[in-house]
């Protein structure tokens, strides 16, 4: 799942579990802090990976499934849901960039979208937390001004990855998809509400 | 009949320099050296479409026509034939999504708008919105009354999401295809002058639908006529945006058939925005303003008053 732009070291084959783990690990770290401090730069594009998104994905989903006891037939996203909106939506970004022109192959499309749901996990921790505290409206207050901030964080890093690849008259029809998409986890991390 | 002038011959230079000189221009390129350069220009489209190009105020309506025959020469199975159907500027999408919302009498939406470049962009998207504006606003509606009631625990009914895309998405296709159907099929019985490609039929139904978005978020006020008024001036709009796009395709055909046909149209638009309504927003139940304080003594009155 990783691009192959590290040299060719057959040594690779030969070295500790340690060392294997520790270096993907160490680059799926240091996406994160691209995308926590976003700047116009190529490390998601140039070096994509999937494990980030998959992590991040996969923790969202848990958090955000609602509970084994099926007691109301309306409510929240199950898990599985959860899983196929992400992946879904972010594959159907991806074409739709690709059908308007963009220059932007398709993994690394899916790399970066995938990374920026990171502030929107950290929002579902946060939210999570403040759920712990008496529910009512400031507690309300509270979630909405965390989820409308960390929201306005995902799609700012997702447009100073994103925006270059696309032709320049067509970069609102690219980026809309990428807003609305973003909104609506952000809705899914909103409403959650405990059992 | 266009102007004479505006048929010479113009000088194509690489596809970028001529998309960057005129952003309405269609051009191909050429992957394989082994295909035949396609340059022949396609057939003009009948003159029958010069009364509706009359009231297009615009002289490269031509151009676009007479290169839109060599548009989609790729085979469907490559990327590129499907790209065709996204070739639209940010431009072009704002002013279909305006000419929606304000339908002109006598100037036709296909023609003035669409000219031959469908798009498969906007009805993807305005769908794609729209669905989330519906399951969304209603959630948040049937919250706001609901709010007082003991009784009441939140749900975030994220089931009716899926029902909406579905119904949406049938509406936004299912129906095009059935009209576009029906009209090749009058077509050849009776000869129409104007006449629509399916993906010209699925661009208007698409952008048609935009003026539900807004409706649909002020569909949260949780007062009756509020609601029934916005029903009314959606329908309205997006009914004038159909029935004056059709009414040219038809009006060649037996009088009773044409009026059934836009009659027909106008009536599953209706069924579409009053059924949405009925099924994702709850009825409102106190005419006055939702209960904020004593909430169980209100709800209580209201009932007893109806």
């Amino acid at each position: 799942m990783r691009s192959r732009v590290r040299e060719f070291d057959s040594s690779t084959l030969n070295e500790s579990v340690q060392n294997t783990i520790m270096r993907d690990l160490k680059a799926v770290g240091k996406k994160f802090m691209h995308v926590l401090y976003p700047r116009k730069s190529n490390t998601l594009l140039r070096d994509w990976d999937l494990w980030g998104p998959l992590i991040l994905c996969v923790t969202l989903a848990l958090m955000l499934q609602r509970g084994s006891v099926d007691s109301e037939k309306d409510g929240g996203p199950q898990f599985a849901e959860v899983f196929v909106i992400i992946w879904f939506g972010a594959v159907t970004i991806t074409l739709n960039s690709k059908l308007l022109g963009g220059n932007i192959s398709f993994f690394q499309s899916l790399c970066v979208l995938g990374y920026c749901i990171l502030p929107l996990t950290v929002a579902m921790l946060v939210c999570r937390l403040v759920l712990l505290a008496e529910l009512g409206p400031i507690n309300f207050m509270v979630r909405l001004f965390v989820v409308i901030v960390m929201f306005a964080w995902s799609i700012v890093a997702s447009t100073a990855f994103l925006a270059d690849s696309q032709p320049p008259n067509r970069k609102a029809l690219a980026v809309y998809p990428v807003f609305l998409f973003y909104f609506v986890i952000s809705w899914m991390i909103l409403t959650f509400t405990p059992q | 009949m266009a102007a004479v002038d505006d048929l010479q011959f113009e000088e194509f230079g690489d596809a970028t320099t001529s998309l960057a000189a005129n952003p309405d221009a269609t051009t191909i390129s050429i992957e394989d050296p082994g295909e035949t350069p396609k340059h022949q220009p396609g057939p003009p489209r009948g003159s029958g479409r010069e009364e509706d190009d009359e009231l297009l105020g615009n002289d490269d309506s031509d151009k676009t026509e007479l290169l839109a025959g060599q548009k989609k020469s790729s085979p469907f199975w490559t990327f590129e034939y499907y790209q065709t159907f996204f070739d639209v500027d940010t431009y072009q999408v704002f002013d279909r999504i305006k000419g929606s919302l304000l339908p002109i009498p006598g100037k036709n939406f296909v023609r003035l708008y669409i000219r031959s470049n469908p798009d498969l962009y906007g009805p993807f998207w305005i769908c794609a919105t729209l669905v989330f504006a519906i399951a969304i606003s209603g959630n948040l509606s049937n919250f706001l009354i609901h709010l007082g009631e003991k009784t009441y625990h939140y749900v975030p009914e994220f089931r009716k999401v899926s029902i909406a895309a579905t119904i949406i998405y049938a509406y936004a296709w299912l129906v095009p295809l059935a009209l576009w159907g029906f009209l090749v099929w009058r077509n050849s019985k009776v000869m129409n002058i104007v006449s629509y490609s399916f993906l010209e039929i699925v661009c208007v139904y698409g952008y048609s639908l935009f003026i539900y978005i807004p409706t649909a978020i002020l569909w949260i006020i949780p007062q009756k006529a509020v609601r029934w008024i916005l029903v009314t001036i959606a329908l309205g709009i997006s009914g004038s945006v159909l029935a004056m796009t059709f009414w040219p395709a038809v009006r060649e055909d037996n009088r009773r058939i044409a009026l059934a046909t836009v009659v027909t149209i106008v009536l599953l638009h209706m069924l579409l925005s009053v059924g949405c309504l009925a099924y994702f927003f709850d009825a409102p139940e106190m005419d006055h303003l939702p209960a904020t304080t004593a909430a169980p003594n209100q709800t209580v009155a209201a009932a007893k008053s109806h």
